[in-house]
């Protein structure tokens, strides 16, 4: 029998940058396999503008929120937060970040950079960085050992959540896996 | 099979009001709250429910209005922040007295950290002080089981009860369980019955006997009796815990092997505490630690004090959100277990500011340049962050921008010079709790101007309707008030309106509002541009003007300073060449910024 899917990622960038989204297709590709989610977001005044953190668990947990040095993996849509949400991460976790950082803020953890908010300019969708980064998770983190933290769910889940939401709405749809395929490939 | 759905805590909530045949649900607007009540629309939309769902203009008047349904027989809710409880709480203590007739539940979402709120305030103390059971949530999936619980309780006892959610709970989401939705069809009737309705004092010293004797048959319930959450544990020492504090406390408990060695409770009704739970622990243990936030309410029920950890005893900080890693560590202290001290260094982040585009933000650069040295008062929302840009000076509560301006007029008018005084309130809280101020002030005739930020909608909250807006919680559509015509109505002789976004004729007209209330009496300018938020997500955004910064810009940083739109972004990484640029993404055209830049390097971008 393979060990129950336990996991704990830390999503975070600043307001507007679609951290909520994100968190939520992956909290539905979690219910979509089965498996118990557990998330919990910044709301209210810390929206406008401010740095907005996502804690996303998913197995058999209790509490919604991550202590530090317990997150597989973190994913950053502002690079700059890396100084301060590296310290959820485990000592063998990894992590995705968005754009530059200062080599000594990520110091003892490797990062995975990705320039999305020149790439979705690129792709003509301003708005998708996160998507972007996503997808790049998806390659990145989907690869990894189990025991590394690989991510619980794949391209695929993802694809099929956007499919059910924007059902509707085909031009959203397509720019919206457009966006996750570019973070993919890259 | 039972759908599943990744519900937030407060659509759980929501969820729990409808699946137990809630028939009225009022609310006003409040973080971590406001999704209650968008929640009961939607779901009620979504299944064709025969409810009356309703933003009130305050927590007062949708505590009123829920509570009279409840006097009529059927199941009804109010939902609120914990602040907004305080301005309903006239309403509660009377309603406690009096009882319900059919179940009636408060929620009032606490807010430790504080994350959205003006203080870290209890509303199980509340509770307490009105005399209503309260009910603690640890999780969505628990906040929505309560539902049942609550107004079981409420309709054996014919009391209000309290659900109490924290931010933690109101803000996670979860993957729960969609239960049949029960429509009770309970026939709607008044039965009058002035001794209780309309008691005179003297019969509410029966009805105050009433709800001791309630509250100690309610200490006595079973089914919200605390849990041993591991009752095969026997030890002389014990936890317990509640709301999301136990959540924490569960996870980690296992995490450091502690399951099997110390036993732990989690309290589901801290307020009144189950008289059996007390004797039992002064004779089970010998000592215990109480987990709970934000203030010490189980703990100070429980007696034989010099054996209680907690927060009166210093053991739990008293200040400041119970993260897990708190919680951890006094754990470990609690029960000799190594804990490595961790923590996410407080690094602040970045301070939330306006949006890029938002009308406010052109109205603050014409309140500063046209009251220069004035004194700004200003209220609860969005605007706070006028800070920011120098232009608020105090937020104290709800409606208070129009009260304190007279309470600094008063104190300022004997004196020889006396500052020009600037309140600014949005309109969704000039409805709420500006307009009894306005009418002292013209009846005062207090010298000063007020700005009514009417963006059209609550917008700090999530958008909400206002009373403006013609809509209601479901998109139904209501009446509307008219805003000039209320401050006419107020008594108010200078009323203009003018759009911020033509900020050459504001800033004008801002400089005769100063001028006219230092000369004669209050004046009320109706600054109007909807929320840009709401705008875009309609569809409806107004054609961007091209921005760019010319090689006129010294870097003198007077736009970031004093217009502080998150769409300029300043480079000053090199000492000799310090300079600012827009940011293309952020920045929506609104062209506000063409007014603000001294060397005038801020232009129209030509193709």
């Amino acid at each position: 029998m393979t060990e129950p899917i336990m996991q704990q990622l830390i999503i975070s960038g600043v307001g507007g940058q679609g951290i909520l989204f994100v968190t939520r297709l992956l909290a539905e590709a979690a219910i979509k396999k089965g498996l118990p989610v557990f998330t919990s977001e910044t709301h209210g005044m810390a929206q406008r503008g401010g740095t907005v953190l996502s804690h996303f668990k998913v197995g058999d947990f209790s509490s919604p929120l991550i202590r530090p040095k317990q997150a597989d993996g973190l994913l950053v849509l502002k690079a700059e937060n890396i100084a301060v949400h590296k310290n959820f991460l485990k000592s063998n976790g990894w992590a995705i970040a968005n754009g530059e950082h200062d080599g000594k803020q990520a110091a003892e953890i490797p990062v995975h950079n990705i320039d999305a908010d020149s790439l979705a300019q690129e792709i003509g969708n301003p708005q998708a960085a996160n998507l972007i980064v996503l997808g790049f998770a998806l390659a990145k983190a989907g690869k990894i050992k189990a025991k590394q933290g690989k991510l619980f769910c794949t391209m695929t889940d993802i694809k099929s959540v956007l499919r059910n939401r924007f059902g509707k709405n085909k031009k959203m749809l397509e720019a919206s896996l457009k966006a996750l395929e570019a973070g993919y490939e890259t | 099979m039972t759908e599943r759905r990744l519900l937030l805590g407060n659509e759980a909530i929501a969820r729990g009001l409808v699946e137990n045949g809630c028939a009225v649900a009022t609310s006003y607007p409040g973080t971590p709250a406001s999704e209650i009540l968008a929640a009961v629309a939607s779901f009620q939309k979504e299944n064709k429910l025969t409810m009356h769902t309703q933003w009130a203009i305050n927590e007062k008047i949708a505590f009123e209005i829920a509570y009279a349904g409840c006097q009529t027989g059927l199941r009804t809710a109010v939902a609120m922040k914990q602040v907004g409880l305080i301005v309903a709480s006239d309403p509660l203590m009377s309603a406690a007295y009096m009882g319900v007739k059919g179940g009636f539940i408060v929620i009032s979402a606490d807010d430790p950290g504080p994350i959205s709120s003006q203080t870290e305030q209890d509303s199980r103390l509340m509770a307490m002080m009105a005399r209503i059971p309260a009910l603690d949530p640890d999780t969505p999936f628990q906040a929505k089981e309560m539902i049942a619980l609550a107004y079981e309780i409420s309709e054996n006892f014919k009391t209000p009860v309290m659900l109490r959610p924290t931010t933690r709970v109101c803000h996670s989401r979860q993957d729960v369980a969609l239960e049949k939705i029960m429509q009770l069809e309970r026939e709607v009737k008044f039965e009058k019955d002035p001794s209780r309705w309309a008691a005179t004092p003297r019969f509410r010293f029966h009805l105050h006997n009433e709800v001791e004797e309630k509250l100690a048959a309610i200490a006595r319930h079973k089914p919200t009796e605390p849990v041993c959450l591991n009752p095969e544990v026997k030890s002389t020492r014990a936890i317990i815990s509640s709301g999301v504090a136990a959540a924490h406390t569960k996870e980690i408990l296992k995490e450091l092997n502690l399951w099997q060695t110390i036993p732990f409770y989690q309290v589901l009704q801290p307020f009144p505490l189950h008289t059996d739970f007390i004797a039992h622990w002064i004779e089970t243990y010998e000592e215990i630690l109480v987990i709970e936030e934000p203030m010490a309410v189980i703990e100070m029920q429980l007696a034989d004090r010099h054996r209680v950890q907690g927060k009166v005893s210093n053991t739990v900080p008293s200040v400041g959100e119970l993260y897990p890693e708190n919680i951890e560590e006094i754990i470990g202290k609690f029960t000799g277990k190594k804990t490595k001290k961790l923590a996410i260094p407080f690094a602040g982040g970045r301070r939330p500011t306006l949006c890029a585009g938002c009308p406010h933000r052109a109205s603050f650069y014409a309140i500063k340049k046209a009251a220069r040295g004035g004194i700004f008062t200003s209220d609860i929302g969005c605007y706070t962050l006028g800070l920011n840009l120098g232009a608020v000076d105090t937020v104290l509560c709800m409606g208070a921008a129009v009260s304190q301006a007279s309470g600094f007029y008063h104190a300022h008018k004997n004196e020889e010079k006396r500052p020009d005084i600037v309140a600014t309130i949005g309109d969704s809280t000039f409805f709420h709790a500006g307009i009894p101020a306005l009418i002292d002030a013209v009846v005062q005739n207090v010298k000063f101007v007020l700005v009514i930020l009417d963006n059209r909608t609550t917008a700090m909250t999530g958008s909400q309707p206002t009373p403006t807006s013609g809509v209601g919680a479901g998109g139904e559509p209501l009446e509307t008030v008219d805003i000039a015509a209320l401050v006419r109505g107020c008594g108010v002789k200078y009323c203009k309106e003018s759009n911020p976004y033509n900020f050459k004729e504001f800033s004008a007209r801002m400089k005769e509002a100063v001028k006219y209330s230092r000369e004669t009496g209050p004046a009320v300018v109706i600054s109007r541009y909807p929320c840009v938020i709401d705008l875009a997500r309609k569809g409806e955004a107004a054609e961007p003007i091209p921005i760019t910064i010319t090689d006129d810009c010294d870097g003198c940083a007077y736009c970031i300073k004093q217009f502080e739109c998150p769409a300029l972004i300043y480079h000053d990484e090199n000492e000799d060449e310090k300079y600012t640029t827009v940011d293309p993404i952020l920045c929506i055209g609104c062209g506000v910024c063409l007014n603000v830049c001294p060397k005038g390097a801020i232009v129209i971008k030509e193709d």
